[in-house]
């Protein structure tokens, strides 16, 4: 159970890991999330599925290297297993066919925004994706998003692969040009916050995938609530996706920092390790 | 659920009971004074996390605790207990110095001695309806202490006696979750020779033995050993497995599943809702011990942080109160503070746990009510705005309703707050099964004589049906769920 059957970079700091779990691989629907944990002293934290086959009983996780946990992920090698993975977690993506889908994603967003776009794509609608990221390097499933796009736009902030700019400035283009039913951004908050404004300006409605701190991913300890218009909602239980234009991401920016301290002193004290 | 009075009289007129009666005169027993639990001292207790502060008994008070029992002809004891111990029969066992046989006894009815021995308010159920409270003006025998005592000689004599168990009957059985409501319904259940399995959906078993309780309350090395005497009578246990969400009740059901037990727990937590809760810094009770419990957040060596505070105030009156606040002081706070909208003496915590806390330099602020809390710029928690409150009227708890008290508003400076208001039920069963009733709290709807939900071959219990109770509750109902479980499934195979 859990066995790494392939492990692919991205870059030196993005991942692909094919992990075998036949449950998951079946149950699992667009938007849903796993919690994982590494090691008998790991901590618990999320990573939504990026893809699934259910008849070879995998699923597909992106992870970028941030701290202590996705370094630990990704110093496993194929052949070895992540000690504890539970899911599927959170509420699936609504999917239906709604005319013109503006799909936008963000550095190792791409990854878990894949199934949304095929999805969408598979229930007949127009869909049209937008990914960026930093420089070339860092732009993640290329291909497996042109599959499944009408069109795909590329953006990197220093213009080394496609369109310079960011996500916005895409998603912009793509706005002015044609009618959008309905947008999906997932990335970094600041990015889905910058987002959510553009498409708050063309009322288009949009829908938002958090990225909170989570601990069980059940419900049960509250660490990811987010406010949408106005209510505390748990990310976990209630999301992970959200209609954007109601989120307060600006609450959200400040409780992703939550445990900054903490998360400098273990990584410093797990890179002096090794 | 209370047990056969005809059986109970049976096993009080066996001889070695008759013998031990007319050893000790009544009058006798009556004048020996309640045992104390020894303790740690409060000023070496706060320093760990995991040194448990009760000590236990020593044999020798343990058999004294034991003759204050005048193993009565009607024993009120066990009516107040909800898995039905034969109480009287343990503690003779222990007087009779066999200390292993009352460790059996105990296992008769009850799958978690050791565990309820610890956590178990006592005082308000099995004592409380002692013939010392009833009858006279004398403190109850200490029967919570000598159940504690007799299942640590056991774990600790390295013999333990495994409970017998039916012939298989091959039928497949799913516990969701694996809290105590669960556990005490699969221990049951493997006795009626059922083939069970327990799901839990976090990395270990226990439930909120495991991620709420403190070690200094429960070892998780007692509850480890429990759970093994449970394996070794056959339960299966599946971690990281949510049930509806893993694999669906149909799939189960595909599997063989022919009955379910759904004790999921109370998932949400609650806060106030009041301005600046979501500030960094302000958590509920279930993150901060599960933190510090499950994961292990105060060990250098865990990955899992934990914010940690010199100024904490501990929002709420409960028992999860008491344990966030005993494990902020644990943690370095260097003043950890209880704050409760009503008085003292309407708070649902158990009045050791208050005791204990006071002892350990926990400051009480009673009649006072959060409003508003205030952050820095990074926004971290700085400072909380309250209000009196004065008491009036009972309200439907029967407790005397808070009043805000007019113009009675003040700050406190604080850098940590823990919330521990209480819980909601977790929607994340239930939302699996459109066709199971619940009630607009969310929790399950059983018959409360058999805890059948609408759905007829799933029985519910513990905090998933309760909204909010303890662990002894809990048990009750497993033990209430397993009986007509295997009254239902008999007469359906017999249709």
């Amino acid at each position: 159970m859990n066995k790494i059957i392939e492990k692919r970079y991205f870059s030196d700091k993005v991942v692909q890991l094919i992990v075998e779990n036949p449950l998951i691989a079946k149950s699992r629907k667009p938007g849903n999330f796993v919690i994982l944990r590494i090691g008998e002293d790991g901590e618990r934290f999320p990573l939504t599925i990026s893809d699934a086959d259910s008849v070879r009983g995998t699923i597909t996780l992106v992870v970028q290297i941030m701290g202590v946990s996705s370094s630990k992920l990704v110093a496993l090698e194929v052949g070895d297993s992540i000690t504890d993975l539970v899911g599927p977690l959170g509420k699936p993506t609504h999917i239906e066919n709604i005319g013109t889908v503006l799909a936008a994603g963000g550095g190792v967003g791409v990854a878990p925004l894949l199934p949304i776009v095929e999805a969408f794509k598979k229930a007949g609608n127009r869909v049209i994706t937008v990914i960026a990221a930093r420089n070339k390097e860092l732009i993640i499933l290329e291909d497996e998003i042109r599959k499944w796009s009408d069109e795909v736009i590329v953006m990197t902030d220093d213009g080394s692969h496609g369109r310079q700019g960011l996500v916005t400035a895409g998603m912009e283009e793509i706005i002015l040009r044609e009618k959008v039913d309905e947008c999906i951004v997932i990335g970094p908050a600041i990015m889905m916050k910058f987002a959510s404004l553009l498409t708050k300006k063309y009322s288009i409605p949009t829908q938002a995938s958090l990225n909170s701190i989570m601990v069980d991913g059940t419900g049960m300890c509250g660490a990811c609530r987010v406010t949408v218009g106005g209510k505390t909602k748990f990310t976990c239980v209630d999301g992970p996706e959200f209609d954007a234009h109601q989120v307060d991401f600006d609450e959200m920016l400040m409780r992703l920092g939550g445990y900054l301290q903490e998360e400098r002193r273990a990584t410093e004290i797990y890179s002096q390790k090794f | 659920m209370s047990l056969n009075p005809e059986y109970l009289k049976e096993e009080r007129n066996q001889m070695w009971r008759a013998e031990l009666r007319s050893k000790t005169r009544n009058k006798e027993r009556m004048l020996i004074p309640r045992v104390k639990m020894p303790e740690l001292a409060p000023a070496i207790r706060v320093k760990y996390q995991d040194k448990e502060v009760n000590m236990g008994l020593e044999l020798s008070q343990a058999l004294t605790e034991a003759s204050r029992c005048m193993d009565c002809v009607n024993p009120t004891c066990i009516e107040g207990c909800p898995v039905s111990i034969n109480i009287p029969k343990f503690i003779k066992h222990i007087e009779q110095g066999e200390i292993l046989l009352a460790a059996a006894t105990l296992k008769e009815t009850n799958a978690l001695p050791a565990v309820c021995g610890r956590v178990c308010p006592q005082e308000k159920q099995c004592e409380s309806r002692c013939f010392y409270v009833e009858k006279t003006d004398k403190p109850a025998v200490a029967i919570g202490h000598l159940e504690r005592f007799a299942a640590d000689f056991e774990r600790n004599s390295g013999s333990s006696n495994i409970p017998d168990t039916a012939k298989p009957n091959g039928i497949k059985i799913a516990a969701v979750g694996s809290g105590p409501a669960s556990l005490s319904f699969a221990g049951d259940m493997v006795k009626y020779g059922y083939d069970v399995t327990v799901f839990e959906a976090l990395h270990e078993i226990g439930g909120v033995l495991k991620y709420g309780i403190p070690e200094f309350r429960l070892p998780n090395s007692v509850v480890d050993f429990e759970l093994e005497n449970l394996r070794k009578m056959g339960v299966k246990f599946e971690t990281n497995y949510i049930v509806g969400r893993t694999s669906s009740f149909d799939d189960l059901r595909e599997e063989g599943y022919q009955g379910f037990f759904i004790a999921s727990g109370a998932g949400l937590p609650r806060f106030m809702e009041i301005p600046g809760e979501n500030y960094n810094g302000i958590l509920s009770s279930n993150e901060y011990l599960t933190r510090v419990n499950l994961m292990g957040a105060a060990m250098d060596e865990k990955d899992t942080p934990v914010l940690k505070g010199k100024n904490v105030a501990v929002i709420g009156g409960g028992n999860t109160a008491m344990d966030s606040v005993r494990t902020a002081l644990r943690l370095g706070a260097q003043r950890a503070i209880i704050i409760y909208r009503r008085s003292e003496a309407e708070m649902p915590a158990r009045v050791e746990e208050v005791k204990h806390a006071k002892e350990e330099g926990v400051e009480f602020m009673t009649l006072c009510n959060p409003l508003e809390y205030f952050a820095d710029q990074k926004g971290r928690v700085s400072g909380m705005r309250l209000n009196r409150m004065g008491l009036g009227e009972p309200d439907s708890s029967g407790r005397r309703r808070p009043m805000p008290i007019e113009g009675s508003e003040f700050d406190l400076d604080i850098d940590l707050v823990v919330v521990a208001v209480g819980v909601s039920p977790n929607p994340l069963i239930p939302s699996c099964l459109p066709d199971l009733k619940v009630t607009k709290w969310g929790t399950i709807v059983v018959d409360e004589d058999k805890m059948q939900s609408s759905i007829s071959e799933m029985f519910a219990g513990g905090d998933i049906v309760r909204g909010g109770a303890t662990v002894i509750l809990a048990m009750g109902d497993g033990r209430k769920a397993a009986e007509n479980m295997d009254n239902f499934l008999k007469n359906k195979s017999n249709q």
